[in-house]
């Protein structure tokens, strides 16, 4: 041993490895800051309306984030209970906003249910049709507001303007841009009006453009796949676990679609088409997923044009409708995920209770475990990403 | 208006000073998008969408904050946990401000007159310039909203007086 390895001996010299990570803790104690809290929302354009996330930071790092829910509370479960059925349509085409005619039909599937009448086969394939316009107009939004949330304002343009194609589709057979309230117990309100099969034919060649050019400009920019990729993975367990449902549990890579495996509604069982995953579970997944939705629900409303069966559209029903006592519970796939009803009726002219599962409040259940460890820019592409509907939320 | 609250305007102005500022005000409105339900789609389309596009009547639908904002569009129902957050937005404005109140939600209610959580109207918090009706109304009527407001600031005074008084002016119904 030489003396300077002696600690204490004036030659004693102190090996600079051992202080290493000695320095590091010192630096770790004089870096250390206090966590910072940032508020997104309760408006913010990333959050499709008034979700408030409160975001805690250590850097650029989220440490924990919590969602503050109920700003668009507005007690549509106890609205019902005051309302008569025909009414009750009118106040749940405003849950999900965006796919509102989707929204009334496990509703009316489920009166129907508990008073025994079926549709008409057309009026049924005419709801079928226009539910998948509305999914058609729900993701074309989202395909175009996508590339807004990562920093391109040009697809967000496209995105409005097919999605106006689609819109006065639904407005020439409903009146209404989209709130249409069209659904009656026992069928639909009235038949497609002239010209409307030609028309939707040119306008479904359009979107099918439209898809392609989402594909090139969005899906297929390098800067957007780098943003997006990896980015807000959901395992398809944990995904489960939360109840996540629709295309974000496709993503993840769950071959589970209500229209095909639940029980059957509509006239699903009777096209030809496909239910899409992708293995990766992240946000550029979740975009792929609803790229190819679109172009199955634009195959679905040509196939339905071709195949519409004749007949009247409104089955026999009372003038002032009463359901009997009786329950029933109907979950159908909007275009945000799994949506369902369960009506309880004593017989009056309105339901007595009705419970509503909405996809987006399951699906924005999973925020707190999957915005922990990613950066500030990221949450926002990972909010855009989940695609939920502030009405369907808070109800 | 750095010019009034400077003094500059004491006295009452000439007719072309005045026309030549409102002139300018209605033509750079500069509109803060409360988005908040239904109403949002619309107002988006209506705000953002190339087929209504409105930039063409001179409004610029991006301002950062609400202190850069001269209008806002409250879209949307309005419960009673988002009221506080409605208030605090509209005194974070500068003068002189304008509300447009879009849809049956922040105008009354709307369909939700009976639920207990909703604020049956916006005008009981902050005060409202114009209201535009409907469920939700269409774009073309939020844009006649706009046209209407601009023609109402087209003859406004800008004396200080006036300015004042700018409240006392009857409420604007898009029908």
């Amino acid at each position: 041993m030489t003396t300077t390895e002696i600690p204490g001996s004036p030659d004693f010299e102190i090996d600079p490895r051992a202080l290493t990570p000695l320095a590091d803790q010192r630096l770790d104690i004089e870096l250390q800051s206090e966590d910072m809290v940032l508020n997104i929302g309760p408006q913010h354009p990333a959050t499709h309306g008034t979700l408030r996330v409160v975001v805690r930071l250590d850097g650029e790092r989220v440490v924990s984030a919590d969602p503050v829910i109920g700003y668009m509370h507005r007690g549509y479960e106890k609205l019902t209970e005051y309302r008569t059925y025909p009414q009750v349509t009118t106040l749940i085409n405003r849950i999900d906003w965006l796919s509102s005619f989707a929204n009334e039909v496990p509703f009316i599937h489920a009166a129907e249910r508990i008073m025994g009448v079926e549709a008409p086969p057309r009026a049924e394939w005419i709801r079928t049709a226009l539910t998948e316009l509305s999914r058609i107009a729900t993701f074309i939004l989202f395909l175009g507001e996508m590339g807004l949330q990562v920093g391109a304002i040009t697809p967000a343009f496209y995105g409005f303007r097919d999605r106006e194609h689609v819109l006065n589709l639904i407005e020439a057979v409903t009146g209404g841009r989209f709130h249409p309230n069209f659904n009656r117990i026992g069928g639909i309100k009235d038949d497609l009006p002239a010209g409307w099969i030609n028309e939707t034919r040119r306008v479904m060649g359009l979107m099918l453009e439209s898809c392609d050019q989402f594909e090139d400009l969005v899906a297929g920019n390098e800067i957007f796949q780098a943003r997006t990729r990896g980015c807000g993975i959901i395992p398809a367990d944990v995904g489960a676990a939360y109840g996540v449902s629709g295309s974000n549990l496709r993503a993840s890579g769950v071959d589970w679609d209500l229209r095909r495996d639940g029980q059957p509604y509509l006239a699903y069982r009777e096209l030809d088409w496909k239910v899409f995953t992708h293995p990766d579970g992240d946000t550029f997944a979740r975009y792929w997923v609803r790229l190819q939705e679109t172009r199955e629900a634009i195959r679905m409303v040509l196939q339905i044009l071709d195949g519409l069966p004749a007949g009247p559209v409104m089955a026999k029903v009372p003038r002032i409708i009463k359901v009997p006592a009786g329950e029933a519970w109907v979950n159908t796939e909007n275009p945000l995920g799994e949506m369902g009803y369960y009506v309880i009726s004593k017989g009056a002219t309105g339901p007595f209770r009705v419970k509503i599962r909405t996809a987006s409040f399951s699906n924005v259940s999973i925020l707190p475990w999957l915005l922990k460890g990613v950066y500030v820019p990221d949450v926002v592409t990972i909010l855009a990403g989940l695609y939920f509907i502030l009405g369907d939320i808070d109800r | 208006m750095g010019l009034i609250e400077s003094g500059l305007l004491q006295k009452k102005p000439l007719k072309p000073v005045s026309w030549l500022l409102n002139y300018s005000r209605k033509y750079s409105l500069w509109t803060f998008q409360w988005g908040l339900a239904c109403c949002a789609i619309e107002m988006g389309a209506a705000l953002a969408g190339p087929r209504y596009d409105v930039m063409r009547l001179g409004v610029i639908p991006f301002p950062a904050s609400p202190r850069q904002a001269d209008l806002v569009v409250v879209s949307g129902t309005v419960t009673d946990k988002m009221a506080p957050s409605v208030l605090r937005l509209y005194e974070q404005m500068p003068d002189p401000k304008y509300v447009i109140s879009m849809g049956s939600c922040a105008n009354c209610g709307g369909p939700y007159w009976d639920s207990y959580s909703v604020t049956k109207g916006i005008d009981q918090i902050i005060p409202v310039d114009v209201y535009v009706p409907g469920c939700p109304p269409r774009p073309e009527a939020l844009m006649e909203a706009i046209v209407i407001l601009q023609q109402r600031i087209q003859n406004e005074g800008v004396g200080n007086d006036e300015l004042r008084q700018r409240w006392r002016g009857e409420h604007i119904l898009v029908d």
